[in-house]
């Protein structure tokens, strides 16, 4: 059928539960995006995507491609480097607006504007 | 001479090894076009007049690095829990720590690690008087937090970078 079809079982069951493990992290982050109460808790929640979701999904594909190719693929690493690097990018310039917005409607939840920020 | 043709020679190295990751391959050509990139895009970077970066203690990296990644792990599995327990009345909020830290690089990587770790969230950083404030989706004490962050990262991190 395809080239998947080369790869020896156990390391279609190795690869088959990386992915699911990957998949159910991501899974929960969603689940939590829509589930918890305000946007900062709402944040908190894709991260799990970013970190052990993205971890299972590398650790998978570095199985599958290196088990295929018969010798060590693991530039896979360079997302989860490239991730880790702009994540708190994003993360920062949401949580900051967010922040903004709050404090310009004078919302009692947030903590004060420090001088030096 | 050297200075201005290599103003950061190990961010030149490590574009470098980038290259070869991505290109999967050792060809002289490969090699090559890599260096040039990674000595291109280092005096890019350069125009940008960064604050220099002193990394010290390289062994001090690694116990931060193994430290993170249990921290995530764990993290992760803390946070997995909370979204999934149903109708749980949940503590979040705001917390200011004091820090020691002030170099600029040494402030990335803390970045980095805080958003990174899920349920902890860097939120604005006041440089005059140096105090960071982090989003904590569970809190139940913030002189716990305070002293996580300080003791776990932040000691390490002005060993490496101060």
């Amino acid at each position: 059928m395809n080239h998947l079809d080369a790869l020896p079982p156990w390391a279609a069951i190795l690869v088959a539960v990386f992915v699911l493990l990957g998949a159910l992290f991501a899974f929960i982050g969603s689940v939590g995006l829509l589930r918890l109460e305000n946007f900062y808790q709402r944040v908190h929640a894709p991260t799990l995507g970013t970190t052990l979701g993205t971890f299972f999904m590398l650790a998978g594909s570095i199985t599958c491609f290196s088990v295929l190719h018969g010798r060590p693929i693991f530039y896979e690493i360079l997302i989860g480097v490239f991730l880790t690097l702009t994540t708190p990018i994003t993360l920062m310039l949401l949580v900051r607006a967010a922040l903004y917005r709050d404090r310009e409607e004078g919302s009692q939840d947030v903590p004060r504007k420090l001088p030096g920020e | 001479m050297i200075r201005r043709w290599f103003p950061h020679p190990v961010l030149s190295v490590l574009l470098l090894l980038i290259w070869l990751l991505l290109k999967q391959s050792l060809a002289p050509g490969t090699i090559l076009l890599g260096a040039l990139l990674g000595i291109a895009l280092a005096r890019m970077y350069d125009l940008l007049r960064p604050p220099k970066a002193r990394a010290h203690d390289f062994h001090l990296l690694g116990v931060l690095f193994v430290r993170v990644t249990i921290d995530i792990f764990r993290s992760n599995l803390a946070v997995a829990r909370i979204i999934l327990a149903r109708n749980r009345s949940l503590n979040s909020g705001f917390v200011a720590i004091p820090l020691d830290l002030t170099d600029r690089h040494g402030l990335a990587v803390l970045a980095c690690i805080i958003t990174s770790t899920p349920g902890t969230i860097w939120v604005s950083y006041d440089s005059s008087a140096n105090i960071l404030l982090i989003h904590v989706l569970d809190l139940a004490d913030e002189q716990v937090w305070i002293d996580t962050i300080k003791r776990r990262y932040e000691r390490l991190l002005l060993g490496i970078f101060q």
